[in-house]
Parts: C-alpha cells; sequence; structure tokens
C-alpha cells in the first residue's frame, strides 16, 4: 500500500467520523429539553418569536425528521456550522478566528509534556529503583491526579501575581503594538505559563508510560545480544532501548490528542487565552448552544487531522509499520 | 499469599486506602459536623484560615464556611465518581463482551463505535451533553459515563477473546450450553478481576472530570461541589488564595488516593502481572 492510497484511505475515515459528529450534533439539539428552534437561537435569540419562526423554515423543523436531519448535514457539507444570534456573526467565522491561538497552545503543550515525559521516563527506567527513578514516579504520580484547572490557578498566583515572571493572562500585551519578532517573543512570553499547565497531566502520562516501555524493552533479547556483543552501557539504552521504547508512547501520545483539546477549555478559560476553548467557555456562560456545537464539531475535526498527521510521521519515522500493512 | 497481604505490600497503597477512608468518613459524617446547608453565608465574608475556630478553613467570598463546603461536596465527588464509572461500566461491558465473543461482523461494527468516540474529545463532548441536558445530578452522571465507557469496551473484548478459546469454555459449547449462559457463567467471572481494576482508577478521573465542569459552571446548582468551589474563588485570588487552593486540593488528595489504591488492588488481584512489572 503506497502513502497516497494509505492517506486517502484516512481521510475518507476522518470524514465519515466528522458525518457522524454532525449526525450527533443534529440529535443532541432534538435532546435538549424545549424546541429546536430555541436551542438554535440560543438564549439571546430564543424571546424573538420572528426569529423563531425563521429558523423553523430554514432548518424545517415542521417537516419530517429525515429532511430536518439532510438540511442539517448540508448545511455542515457546505462549511455552514450555523450562526450566532448574540454575536450575530457565523459560527464558523467565530470559530476559524479562534481557532490559530488553541492550535499554538495545544501544539506547545504537546511538544514540551512529550519531550519532557519522554526524558523523565527514560531517566526513571534507567536508573529503576533508586531515589531519581521514586523521584520521577512520586512526581508523576502526584501530577497524575492533579485538577488541571487548580494547578493553573494556583500557578496563576505563584509566578504571574505574586513574583510576576510571567503575565497574569491574556495572549499578548494589549496597546504594546509589538510587530515581528518582538511580537513573537511577546506571544511566547504569554504563552509559558498555559502551555506548561496544559502540559502537566500529559508529562506525567507520557513519562510513565515512557518508563514502562523502556523496562520492557530492556529484557528484549536483542538487548541482551548488544550487551553480549560488548556494546557499551550508555549505547545500548541510547539505540537500542530508548529508539524502540519510543514508538509505542508515540502512538498513544497521538492518540491523546483529543483530551489535550479538552484540555485547553480548562486552561483558556483560566489564562483568558484567545482560543476556541475559551469560546466554548464564553458559549457556555451565554447559552449559546450553535457556538458551542460548532466548536464541539471543530475541535473534533482538529483531533481526527491531528491523528492523521501522526500517523504519517509514524509511518514515515517506523518503515515496519508499511510492511506490516 | 493472601490478597490482604499483597495490598498491604504496597505502601502507597495503603497510604491511598488511609486518606480513602478518611474522606469518606468525612463525607458520611457531613451531616453532623455541618448540619446547616452548605451554600448558607455563616459568617463574614474573606475570613482567613487557621484562625477562627468556628471556621478552620475560612470563608469565602460570601461568608459560606469552606470546611462545611468540603466535606459536603465529598459526598458529591464520591458519590459521582461512583456512579458515573458503574455507568461506564453499563455501557462498557455488554458492548466489549458482544464485540469479544460474537467477533466477525459485530465486533468490528462495534469496535468501529468505539473508535468512534474515543476519537472525539471527551471533555468537549462532555460539556456539551451537560450544557444541552442541562446541569443537574442525572445529566452529570450521564455525560461522564458516556465518555468514559471505550477503554472498558475494549479491556472487557481482550479478555473475552482470549477467553473464548479456553479449553473450559470450548468444553461448555459442546455440552450444548446457551451462548448467554456461557458469557455469564464462563467467561465473564473471569474477567471480574481486570474490571475491578480498572473501575477503581476510573472512579479517580471520573472525580476530576466532575470537578472541572462544575469548575466550569456545569456542576448541580443544589449540589456543593468542589470544583464549583475553586471556581468561586477564581476573582479573588490574591488576596483569598485560600477559597480556591483548599477544595482543589482536597480534589487532589482524593484522586491520588484513589490511584494509589488501585494500583495496590491491581498487584493484589493481578499478581503475576505484579511481578512481572518489578
Amino acid at each position: 500500500m503506497n502513502l497516497l492510497q494509505f492517506l486517502s484511505g484516512r481521510l475518507v475515515k476522518g470524514i465519515l467520523v466528522l458525518f457522524a459528529i454532525a449526525v450527533l450534533n443534529f440529535f443532541l439539539i432534538r435532546a435538549a429539553p424545549g424546541d429546536p428552534a430555541q436551542v438554535l437561537a440560543g438564549e439571546a435569540g430564543a424571546a424573538d418569536a420572528q426569529l423563531l419562526e425563521q429558523l423553523r423554515e430554514r432548518f424545517g423543523l415542521n417537516e419530517p425528521i429525515t429532511t430536518q436531519l439532510w438540511i442539517y448535514i448540508k448545511g455542515y457539507m457546505s462549511f455552514d456550522l450555523g450562526f450566532s444570534y448574540r454575536q450575530q456573526q457565523p459560527v464558523l467565522t467565530l470559530v476559524l478566528d479562534r481557532l490559530p491561538a488553541t492550535l499554538l497552545l495545544t501544539g506547545a503543550a504537546f511538544v514540551i509534556s512529550l519531550a519532557l515525559g519522554v526524558m523523565m521516563g527514560a531517566l526513571a527506567a534507567r536508573r529503576a529503583g533508586r531515589w531519581s527513578d521514586s523521584l520521577i514516579t512520586g512526581l508523576s504520580l502526584v501530577f497524575y491526579a492533579t485538577p488541571l484547572f487548580w494547578i493553573a490557578l494556583m500557578s496563576q498566583i505563584v509566578f504571574a501575581l505574586k513574583f510576576g515572571l510571567v503575565p497574569n493572562v491574556g495572549y499578548e500585551t494589549i496597546g504594546a503594538n509589538y510587530t515581528g519578532l518582538a511580537r513573537a517573543l511577546d506571544i511566547g512570553h504569554h504563552l509559558i505559563l498555559p502551555a506548561m499547565t496544559l502540559g502537566l497531566f500529559f508529562t506525567a502520562l507520557y513519562a510513565r508510560m515512557m518508563r514502562a516501555s523502556m523496562l520492557e524493552v530492556a529484557g528484549a533479547d536483542f538487548v541482551k545480544t548488544a550487551r553480549a556483543k560488548g556494546v557499551s552501557q550508555a549505547r545500548v539504552w541510547r539505540r537500542h532501548v530508548a529508539r524502540n521504547a519510543i514508538l509505542p508512547v508515540v502512538t498513544l501520545a497521538g492518540l491523546q490528542a483529543g483530551q489535550l483539546v479538552g484540555g485547553a477549555v480548562l486552561t483558556e478559560t483560566v489564562f483568558a487565552w484567545p482560543g476556541i476553548g475559551r469560546l466554548m467557555f464564553d458559549a457556555l456562560v451565554q447559552r449559546d448552544y450553535s457556538v458551542l456545537l460548532g466548536v464541539f464539531f471543530m475541535s473534533s475535526a482538529m483531533v481526527v487531522g491531528f491523528n492523521i498527521i501522526t500517523d504519517l510521521v509514524y509511518r514515515i519515522a517506523d518503515p515496519r509499520i508499511e510492511a506490516a500493512s | 499469599m493472601s490478597f490482604l497481604k499483597r495490598f498491604c505490600r504496597n505502601r502507597g497503597a495503603v497510604l491511598g486506602l488511609v486518606i480513602l477512608l478518611a474522606v469518606v468518613a468525612f463525607a458520611l459524617l457531613a451531616p453532623t459536623l455541618y448540619p446547616q446547608s452548605p451554600w448558607r453565608p455563616v459568617g463574614r465574608p474573606f475570613l482567613a484560615p487557621f484562625t477562627i475556630e468556628r471556621f478552620p478553613l475560612g470563608t469565602d467570598t460570601l461568608g459560606r464556611n469552606i470546611a462545611s463546603g468540603l466535606v459536603h461536596g465529598a459526598r458529591v465527588s464520591l458519590m459521582i465518581g461512583v456512579v458515573s464509572t458503574l455507568v461506564a461500566l453499563l455501557i462498557g461491558v455488554p458492548l466489549g463482551a458482544a464485540a469479544g465473543y460474537a467477533g466477525g461482523f459485530v465486533d468490528d461494527a462495534l469496535m468501529r463505535f468505539t473508535e468512534f468516540f474515543q476519537t472525539i474529545p471527551s471533555f468537549a463532548l462532555a460539556i456539551v451533553l451537560v450544557a444541552i441536558l442541562q446541569p443537574q445530578l442525572g445529566s452529570i452522571v450521564l455525560a461522564i459515563g458516556v465518555v468514559s465507557w471505550p477503554p472498558v469496551a475494549r479491556l472487557v473484548r481482550g479478555e473475552v477473546l482470549s477467553l473464548k478459546t479456553r479449553e473450559y469454555v470450548q468444553a461448555a459449547v459442546t455440552i450444548g450450553q446457551s451462548t448467554p449462559r456461557i458469557i455469564f457463567s464462563q467467561v465473564l467471572p473471569n474477567t471480574i478481576a481486570p474490571i475491578i481494576v480498572m473501575g477503581s482508577l476510573m472512579i479517580g478521573s471520573a472525580i476530576l472530570l466532575e470537578s472541572a465542569l462544575s469548575f466550569l459552571g456545569l456542576g448541580d446548582p443544589n449540589l456543593m461541589s468542589w470544583g464549583y468551589m475553586v471556581g468561586a474563588g477564581r476573582t479573588r485570588l490574591l488576596d483569598a488564595w485560600w477559597i480556591s487552593f483548599f477544595p482543589g486540593f482536597a480534589i487532589f488528595l482524593t484522586v491520588l488516593a484513589l490511584n494509589l489504591a488501585g494500583e495496590g488492588l491491581n498487584d493484589a488481584l493481578n499478581p503475576r502481572l505484579a511481578r512481572g512489572r518489578e
């Protein structure tokens, strides 16, 4: 199977998932208490009788349910995720405006947590049973149980409010009008705390996985062979064990991307980061269901896209996978 | 070696169990310790912790007793954690067992269904479910259950797949036992140990999920919850850190205790696996 076939197969699968989510959204609107037109209008528009009538007309709410479904899906297929009456803008515009900030945040958190987690896990495995192993294992147990929104608030108190090391909230310094590199640095400065707190849980997760994976590979026959051949300890751990142990960790990390997007809702809420997570929180507070469902759809699309990229990178990185399929 | 002995050999697990028992005791004693509703303002707002005996952990922005909120919140967190995990098991176990035992097309279809739920960002789905069905106990439990079952289904499917080729199951087929009977009396009882371990670890994640939902304002408005308390202190972080600190620490401690105890349970129930890990 060549790369193109593989890619188109994955794309078809991804589109099917998104189709299923559109159908799910359709039924969620009907599962809400009250009239679907009121759900679509959100709290802001629900009092407007004329608007409700328009919505009934537009979404065919007086037609049979199959027709309604067809109209709804057709909307999604033409990239119409609905309209926010609260913000007077199409949901797609709102979401696309906010998407880059979320991609930056989740991307940074992913890279940080994977790098830190793999390093910590590898170190712990290398020193299995010693105090540094206990420390790393203990720390990952702790971070694994820490509520994300709480650690975000606490680090906000310590690092931003008390010591002023990093900005408290926001994406960039408002009114500074930085451009070019200065702006990038400013955004980076704002990014540190949100990305670190979002990545903490995943760092713990990847460290645990990496440690287990390393110890498993360390017992394999080819490692014994390498030792018997007289390969140095450092080289055995680096080239033979770590290289093979990292593969399952990366696969699982790719599958975890969805959780990263979910965590972004909490992080962005705490740090007033202008991404789709914050948009979701605002929609929640304003009972703006069209935006809520739109963000849900878009974040799923993000995960689908991310999974395809991980698969692709993985396939290129490890030729055995191509041979196996 | 006995179950208890194996569990106690894991010191972390014993510590976890002790913390957990303390949390359960506080939850059970909540109405005796603080008979008044935790929602009622009972003192001056923003009282610092460890200064007034009546309010050991201080008061919040509205003068509500934080200690009272904590013990009442423990009831809610534990209950939602346990019940929503049961919901996840009720969805995951039958689906996984059916997929593993039936195989073929049924297996394929059910696994695609499971994969679909694993692809969706689970927290976003939980938010949408609770927001649309309105935040109340039932919708919260349902939402957490709906986003947590896929790992259960995969685990049970894997176990069933390996169990169904065992000789005693083949024997049951040969003597003409009905399929449901084989599943319930021969196969499922042997999957209980890993299910218990997974379930105990899932309670912690369910508590984290519930607290995150109520932090965002998606808690049952009639039930005091730790996540809500953390959120309520957000606006006064610097001058009244304790309002957000204590409830968050309670979540952390409870989840940590559950995870530790869960790992001990794993060691005790799957001794072969535990030894292999050392």
